[in-house]
């Protein structure tokens, strides 16, 4: 038996009459990349929101490795080890790549109540965040304003800032949305390393890069999980191609001859 | 290595000269209003540097920064009607109220976000405000004449007034130091962080209304200094001291000067309040070059020039005077 | 208990007033994302306005219609040559902008007024007071200005919720693209609000002008009161307007005339007199913070987010 670093228990969130999470049950298994997919509106995000602490779940519980976290808020969750990036950007804009890489830095190296130093000067703050960046493929653009940047290379600083908070568990909410068929492939060479060291729960519309990256697919259609599984099981799996595959059978159709 | 000879810190560097010899030109030609003026520039400066704190790096635009000016002022105008003149008592007193008022304040409106924020601080200023009004003890709508400036024994005599302007321009100078390593210090990054994307800060697992809630009672504190230094400059207290428009005048001086920087409201608090001694000037003397003599009411309705000139900045020149100056455009 | 009902009426009185003018504010914050510190000065001018028509024409009635239309053009006039460039900046940009304007009206009404104040004096059969219920006698214009005041509530509440025009009102305030996208003018309708926003802060200032005296800075603190009470209604919210204005005009009013008597049992006659004013501002700003801690978005959020 696996070890489950994130356990999902009977998670329900309701918006008025729509229920956006409906008793979903998921277990993360450590060191496996877990992806989840879904159709537009099946809740997907309702579901990260509840994961990195920014919704409260109506019933149901969250474990982290053993702990329930359910109620606790997003910074504390940051602060054991679940790290997130969002699926629109989600960046410091007036402040360089290096700048926002060292805040996530910062949020893991004690409290912030320092008032003299000048923190820019600090290498314990910096030479891990040159690192970050340095694995998110962004070393040459470390003194960049984040403004002036691109989207391609926004999305690897979200990526970066993630991974400098040090997590056990990474939860990535979309990281492909509005990329180019290159950034995306290097998107998905830079995670296929992470995934060697970093447990991650990708949430993705990119089949493609899903199918080639998961060890584990979980299939959301308005707000229930309909199939958990290997990729070949799932992609077997009659009830998933009707319900969601079945619409993107042109999107789907390389990623089983890739399998 | 980027050159320090930039116009802006040429600019800079000849106000802090002007500053530093005004007291030796009004010594020279016997004109003591100079100083009278620009000690009442230099206290302000330091409310508007505090606001700029809050406001310009942690993005918190507080509407009832004047409250502090006035808890700053009546500590000290309310120990001296009772007889306490030490200022080793007043002082920490009043920085203490201060900081204890920001820090009620701070936890009930920092809960809130955008409007809310500015019109619940503007909610308990007035409530200070009609407090104030209500002392009649002190003088109530009145206000309360002070009799004695603090008393530091021998150590510095704050009646002196060249001495109480270089107190003053030091307790300036000190402020814009302190502030200026704080916001490039962990702290102050964490604030900016707060300011430009406070979502994404709790995201990366930081607590931010914490640091929100301390960088708030800081501002509170060094206004509450300038509150202290206003009430012994003007030997007199009144509920005028923190009316609302008072706040709005120090958000004018932090925006007028740039907020992006530790600086600008310094030149924001010497640009609003010279013009405000000097537009009733200009305008007089418009009304003579117009019509070829002077018209008084030229000189009465300056206030018709000043409001719709911060209009005009706030649509043209979002940066402030330091953005003109650098070149910088902020917004 | 006859001082307690007529206080009560007081209250409700000055909650009306709050109302006319927070509603325009609540409006103008939920539809353009404004905020407007120049709303105070549109109750001043409505209250010049009047008082001046009112000497003009020397009927109370067409001053007032007359009033009420300069106010509302003075309005629009306002929002296309200063508002309009303000829409979409953030909030600072607003109270800066708008408090240049409201420096500069109190200036452009001493040039134009004079500093010394108006009056506006009543027809003289609202001089009167009527017998409201055995033994209680109450001044008829207070009544007036009760019963005009609920009757522009409920038109506005007609208006908003009955009306084309403001169901494009409710959608603006919910969704601009959307409205936008209908082929509706959005630069017009926007316009139109603040004109109605304008109209109803100088009505407000018309019915109190006979009451108070006119002068300038008249809109200043009674627009910090609007404020908390749409603070605590909820930003946005017409209701919660309506409901925490009467809430704010009568803790205000209960305040000022029972706790005097009160702090005089433990305290001195003066101090009672003197700390009247500051402990019922003190329970009002209580009461927001209580509505802060426990309903932060107010007691009837616009929008549920």
């Amino acid at each position: 038996m696996a070890d489950t670093l994130l356990k999902i228990g009977g998670l329900t969130k309701r918006f008025g009459g729509v229920v956006a999470s409906d008793n979903i049950a998921l277990d993360i298994v450590a060191g496996e990349l877990h992806a989840i997919i879904g159709p537009n509106g099946a809740g997907k995000t309702t579901l990260i929101g509840q994961l990195s602490g920014e919704l409260t779940p109506d019933t149901g519980q969250v474990f982290f490795d053993g702990q329930d976290i359910t109620a606790l808020p997003a910074y504390r969750r940051s602060a054991m080890g679940l790290g997130r990036t969002f699926q629109i950007t989600s960046l410091f804009p007036d402040f360089t790549a290096l700048d926002n890489v060292a805040l996530a830095v910062q949020a893991h190296a004690g409290h912030s109540f320092h008032f003299w130093r000048d923190a820019r000067m600090e290498s314990d703050l910096r030479e891990p965040a040159r690192a970050a960046l340095a694995r998110a493929g962004l070393s040459n653009r470390a003194d960049e304003i984040v403004a002036n940047m691109s989207h391609g290379e926004h999305r690897q600083l979200e990526l970066a800032m993630a991974l400098a908070t040090r997590p056990r568990l990474l939860l990535l909410d979309e990281p492909m949305a509005g990329l180019g068929p290159e950034e995306s492939s290097r998107m998905v060479k830079t995670l296929r390393e992470l995934k060697q060291e970093i447990t991650i729960l990708l949430i993705e519309h990119d089949m493609e890069a899903v199918f080639a990256l998961a060890d584990r697919i979980s299939v959301l259609v308005y707000g229930r999980v309909i199939a958990s599984g290997e990729p070949a099981a799932i992609r077997a799996n009659a009830e998933v191609r009707q319900a969601y595959l079945g619409e993107q059978e042109a999107v789907s159709a390389p990623g089983a001859g890739h399998g | 290595m980027k050159s320090w000879l930039t116009p802006r810190n040429a600019f800079v560097t000849a106000l802090m000269i002007v500053l530093a010899l005004l007291p030796v030109y009004s010594a020279l030609t016997g004109n003591t209003f100079m100083v009278t003026l620009f000690t009442r520039i230099l206290i302000l400066a330091i409310a508007a540097v505090s606001l700029n704190l809050i406001m310009g790096f942690g993005g918190m635009v507080s509407f009832g920064h004047a409250a502090y000016l006035g808890i700053g002022g009546y500590v000290v105008g309310i120990l001296a009607k009772e007889g306490i003149n030490s200022g080793f008592v007043q002082w920490p007193l009043a920085l203490v109220l201060s900081g204890l008022f920001a820090l009620a304040v701070g936890a009930l409106s920092l809960r809130t976000r955008g409007v809310y924020f500015i019109m619940i601080t503007l909610a308990f200023a007035q409530m200070v405000y009609y407090i104030a009004n209500g002392l009649d003890r002190y003088g109530g709508d009145d206000g309360l004449t002070i009799q004695r400036r603090s008393d530091f024994g021998g150590l510095i005599n704050l009646s002196n007034r060249t001495v109480f302007y270089y107190l003053c321009l030091v307790l300036l100078m000190a402020t814009v130091y302190f502030v200026w390593r704080m916001v490039n210090s962990r702290f102050g990054l964490v604030i900016q962080g707060a300011r430009s994307n406070e979502r994404r800060m709790r995201a990366i697992g930081f607590p931010t209304f914490r640091y929100k809630l301390t960088c708030f009672v800081i501002a509170g504190v060094l206004c509450g200094l300038s509150g202290v230094l206003l009430a012994n400059h003007t030997n007199f207290i009144s509920p005028a001291l923190m009316h609302w428009t008072r706040s709005g005048d120090l958000i004018v001086m932090a925006v007028l000067g740039g907020m992006g920087t530790v600086f600008g409201p310094v030149i924001g608090a010497v640009a609003l309040l010279v013009l405000e001694e000097a537009l009733p000037h200009l305008m007089g003397l418009a009304s003579y070059l117009a019509t070829g003599k002077e018209v008084a009411a030229a000189k009465e309705y300056w206030q018709l020039i000043l409001g719709p000139m911060m209009l005009l900045i706030v649509i043209y020149a979002r940066g402030g005077i330091e953005g003109l100056i650098s070149g910088r455009r902020r917004g | 208990m006859l001082y307690l009902l007529e206080q009560s009426l007081n209250g409700i009185q000055l909650g009306m007033l709050l109302f006319l003018l927070a509603a325009g504010l609540t409006l103008i914050f939920g539809i353009m994302d404004f905020v407007n510190l120049a709303h105070g000065s549109l109750y001043m001018l409505g209250a010049y306005f009047a008082a001046t028509f009112v000497g003009l024409t020397d009927s109370f009635l067409a001053g007032i219609a007359l009033g009420l239309v300069a106010t509302f053009f003075a309005g629009i006039v306002l929002e296309v040559i200063a508002i309009r460039p303000l829409y979409g900046r953030d909030h600072l940009d607003h109270v800066l902008g708008t408090f240049g304007l409201l420096i500069f009206f109190n200036e452009l009404v001493r040039l134009i007024w004079g500093p010394a104040g108006l009056t506006i004096s009543l027809p003289s059969q609202m001089l009167t007071a009527v017998q409201v219920i055995p033994g209680i006698y109450y001044p008829i214009y207070r009544l007036v200005t009760i019963g005009a005041t609920l009757t522009v509530a409920l038109l506005l509440y007609i208006l908003v919720m009955r009306t084309r025009v403001g169901m494009l009102i409710r959608a603006g305030a919910s969704n601009r693209e959307m409205v936008g996208a209908l082929g509706v003018n959005i630069k017009l309708l926007y316009t139109l609000v603040f004109g109605l926003g304008a109209a109803l802060a100088g009505f407000a200032g018309m019915m109190q002008a006979p009451l108070a005296f006119v002068q300038i800075g008249m809109g200043e603190n009674i627009l910090i009161l609007a404020f908390v009470v749409i603070i605590i209604g909820g930003i946005g919210s017409i209701r919660g307007a309506f409901v925490a204005a009467i809430i704010v005009g009568l803790i205000d009013t209960m305040g000022r005339a029972f706790l005097p008597d009160l702090v005089r049992t433990f305290l001195s006659y003066s101090a009672g007199s003197s700390a009247g004013p500051a402990l019922s501002s003190m329970l009002i700003y209580t009461l927001m913070a209580l509505v802060l801690i426990f309903r932060p978005e107010g007691l009837f959020p616009a929008s549920s987010k």
